[in-house]
């Protein structure tokens, strides 16, 4: 396999002749050479040796976090904002492992990233050697590959590879696993011009043949829905989705991953499907006899009780992961390819179709997708005590902080709130954990995109059970000067988890109060790490403590916003039921669904719990 | 169910056979059986792997193997295009009463005795699983004290190699 890499920088320009170094200048200068500006780490012992020329790369900045979770997230964040590979560093044994949780949501969210690991010495591998984590092992099944590194002289290589295969096709993490004594060791640096993977060959331009099946099943629907996913802004597709959605007329759904991929303020778009989804959404992926698949993987979180998803729904699937068409869901148009190309070739075709006079008249479709969303609007009741409404604060913080800023959310109900409450305008200004459901991934994802998008508003949307999770890199975002601002949506609950005992478990609330309305005091914890700390309690004080946050630029800011803590994320498909059993409120389904459906809708879980 | 053989070829490094072995575990899929060694190519190692898998999970996994970057090709073998092999040592309860239809046992399933002590014999016997299967069955009543099988090997009939772009890649 043949690719081109970016031109040797200027701070490290090697005389001519390959260079003989140390395995751990070999290892800064590839890392020069792959593009990389900024790596989240914390040295360590077996990692030691490469913390030395780090020091003196004026091209990489490096950024000692407080955990490596935290740097394995950053990562993340400053990928998904900037489309580019994460880079995060750690030593060997416990600071390895420390980045399990961050390879695996990579893994699951597709996200590029490159972590270097240092390992012990190679004479001492497999002898449980003080700091030793077979780490590799540990993480083959949540890194798309992983590497351990032996000899000085195959540090390029690996490197080189390792940046490759995290960017390109699906992507994904790519662990490098580096052994003391290579780091210490001298090899001539080369840099690899060709790359040999000979197993590595990701499909990327769609067969033509399928292309041309997708358009005409597209010209002959009468219900189609464009169910749009997270690969659709991993490949930098919107303008091309923008595109195709003009041209077909057809109702798009978001998903989770995808918010921003079609501006939320276009006529076509219902939202976010799936079990917090609106009810438009959700609904039209079920009645639909169409679904155009484009980088998504019909996650139960989508689909609901999968026999009963979409039942009278053709699937057209485009993937740029072969495994992932047909996994769950039987696609009659199977398209391996890179979604761009895909959208790219699809609109050619169906303009085509067009030119041959084939249209097709989706007015009827609309009528029935617009009752839906007209009736059943995303909305929430406000709490009748005059405490603050969670939803409120998330919709108030998306309206002023407007669109182009970069919101982090954590995982829970914030999470679903800030999903659906905030207006997305522009691909990766939504960052979230969608496959793992990664607590404590807010802060750190904030400070990644933060340093990745220094001139955007970056908006951690967070939870209190979440926040306490990482907000130790509070302390790495002042010390480094990267001025996040983080909403606490503090209920003082394991919220989510307290929505499900509320619904499910007779509201038996076991373990799930934090206390944090009390413990910790959060402004005052934002002060001790130097950040600027804001309360909010009432509804009329929010937009102006909002305000008072932006206002902030040279440092970071923590509001803790103190809401009720009874509200819970509407509209909801139960865990394990069909999305045709969809609740716009609790014990409330909408009206026509349980007509067409007359499934039993009270015979759910969720009807378990008490009125 | 069904049972499925596939060829597995792999860059010849550390850790490969772990990559796919536990691709297997994670993903639910029970290994019947498993045979690994080097091919006519030096840096390809070939994986020969039964698996008891209805046909789309079958593909799933052949999916999921594909997207491991060590794995280079994966084909199934079927059964009736194929020649499969395995290898059975089994060591038989046999002292001078019984050792005679011991031995008779083995000439007719074409098996070797490789190894002969007062109280038993060990008997080498290559084939198709099936007939190691009915070999043992026939062998039981003597008393089995030890046996030993590898995983099952197997190539395609004909003139062609998997390694040609022609065959269609599983």
């Amino acid at each position: 396999m043949t690719t081109t890499h970016p031109a040797p920088p200027t701070t490290a320009a090697a005389p001519a002749g390959p260079d003989v170094v140390t395995g751990a200048q070999s290892l800064v200068r590839a890392l020069e050479q792959a593009g990389v500006e900024v790596v989240f780490g914390i040295p360590g012992g077996a990692i030691l040796p490469a913390y030395d020329p780090l020091m003196d790369s004026t091209q990489i900045r490096h950024i000692l976090v407080r955990h490596e979770q935290g740097g394995g997230h950053a990562a993340e964040g400053y990928a998904s904002a900037t489309g580019r590979v994460g880079v995060c560093m750690a030593t060997s044994g416990p600071g390895a492992t420390n980045l399990v949780t961050p390879l695996a949501n990579a893994h699951m969210d597709s996200v590029p990233m490159v972590a270097i690991t240092g390992q012990v010495s190679s004479r001492s591998i497999g002898t449980d050697a003080f700091q030793e984590a077979d780490i590799t092992g540990m993480t083959f099944p949540v890194t798309k590959h992983n590497y351990l590194v032996t000899r000085a002289e195959d540090i390029p290589r690996a490197i080189a590879e390792a940046f490759h295969i995290a960017s390109t096709g699906r992507p994904g993490p790519v662990l490098v696993d580096i052994a003391k004594d290579a780091l210490q060791a001298r090899a001539p640096y080369e840099w690899p011009e060709h790359l040999d993977l000979p197993g590595y060959r990701p499909v990327t331009k769609p067969h033509a043949k399928r292309i041309r099946e997708a358009a005409r099943l597209i010209l002959d629907s009468h219900r189609p829905v464009l169910y749009v996913g997270g690969g659709v802004i991993r490949a930098d597709a919107h303008r091309e989705l923008l595109h195709l959605a003009n041209l077909t007329g057809a109702p798009v759904v978001t998903t989770l991953m995808a918010r921003g991929a079609l501006p939320d303020s276009h006529p076509s778009n219902l939202g976010m499907p799936g079990m917090h989804g609106t009810v438009a959404a959700v609904t039209a992926l079920q009645k639909a006899d169409l679904l155009i698949t484009l980088g998504a993987r019909f996650d139960d979180r989508v689909t609901g009780k999968l026999d009963s998803f979409a039942p009278d729904a053709k699937v057209i699937h485009a993937d740029i992961d072969p495994a992932e068409i047909g996994k769950n869901r039987y696609a009659d148009v199977p398209i391996v390819g890179d979604v761009r190309e895909v959208l790219i070739d699809l609109a050619a075709a169906i303009a085509d179709e067009h030119q041959a006079g084939r249209t097709a008249d989706l007015t009827g479709w609309w009528r029935q997708v617009d009752s839906w969303r007209d009736t059943y609007p995303l909305g929430y009741d406000l709490p009748n005590d005059g405490s603050l409404s969670p939803q409120y604060v998330i919709e108030r913080l998306g309206a002023i902080a407007g669109p182009d800023a970069i919101y982090a959310a954590g995982v829970g109900q914030h999470q679903m709130w800030a999903a659906q409450f905030i207006r997305y305008e522009n691909p990766r200004t939504w960052l979230n954990s969608g496959g793992l459901g990664t607590m404590g991934y807010s802060v750190p994802a904030a400070m990644g995109a933060k340093v990745g998008r220094p001139d955007a508003t970056v908006w951690a949307v967070d939870g209190d059970g979440c926040f306490q999770m990482t907000n130790q890199e509070l302390a790495t975002c002042t010390i480094n000067d990267i001025p996040i601002k983080v909403a606490i949506i503090n209920n003082s609950s394991l919220g989510m988890v307290r929505q499900w005992q509320t619904l499910f478990y007779d509201a038996r609330y076991s373990n799930t109060d934090l206390h944090s309305h009390r413990i910790p005091d959060f402004v005052r914890l934002a002060d001790a790490y130097g950040c600027v700390g804001l309360r909010c309690e009432r509804p009329e004080d929010v937009d102006a403590t909002i305000e008072k946050a932006m206002a902030v630029d040279d440092a970071p800011v923590v509001v803790d916003f103190v809401v009720h803590r009874d509200a819970m994320v509407w509209p909801m498909v139960a865990a394990g039921v069909s999305n045709d059993l969809i609740q716009v409120a609790r014990g409330i389904a909408p009206q026509w669904d349980r007509e067409e459906t007359d499934g039993p809708a009270l015979d759910t879980p969720a009807a378990a719990g008490p009125r | 169910m069904t049972r499925h053989t596939l060829a597995v070829l792999v860059e010849n490094r550390p850790g490969v056979l772990a990559r796919v072995a536990g691709l297997f575990s994670r993903r639910s899929f029970n290994i019947h059986s498993l045979a690994v060694g080097p091919t006519e190519a030096a840096d390809v190692s070939r994986i020969t792997v039964v698996v008891d898998v209805d046909e789309l999970p079958l593909e799933q996994v052949t999916k999921q193997l594909n997207k491991l970057i060590n794995v280079l090709k994966i084909v199934e073998l079927e059964p009736d295009g194929a020649v499969q092999r395995e290898l059975l040592l089994v060591k038989v309860r046999a002292d001078a009463t019984t050792r005679s239809a011991v031995l008779e046992t083995a000439t007719l399933f074409r098996a070797r005795v490789v190894d002969v002590a007062t109280d038993a014999v060990t008997i080498e016997s290559t084939g198709r699983p099936e007939k190691n299967a009915a070999l043992l069955d026939v062998l039981a009543p003597f008393g089995i004290r030890e046996l030993v099988q590898s995983g099952v090997v197997a190539l395609n009939r004909g003139g062609r190699a998997i390694t040609d772009r022609a065959l269609r890649s599983a």
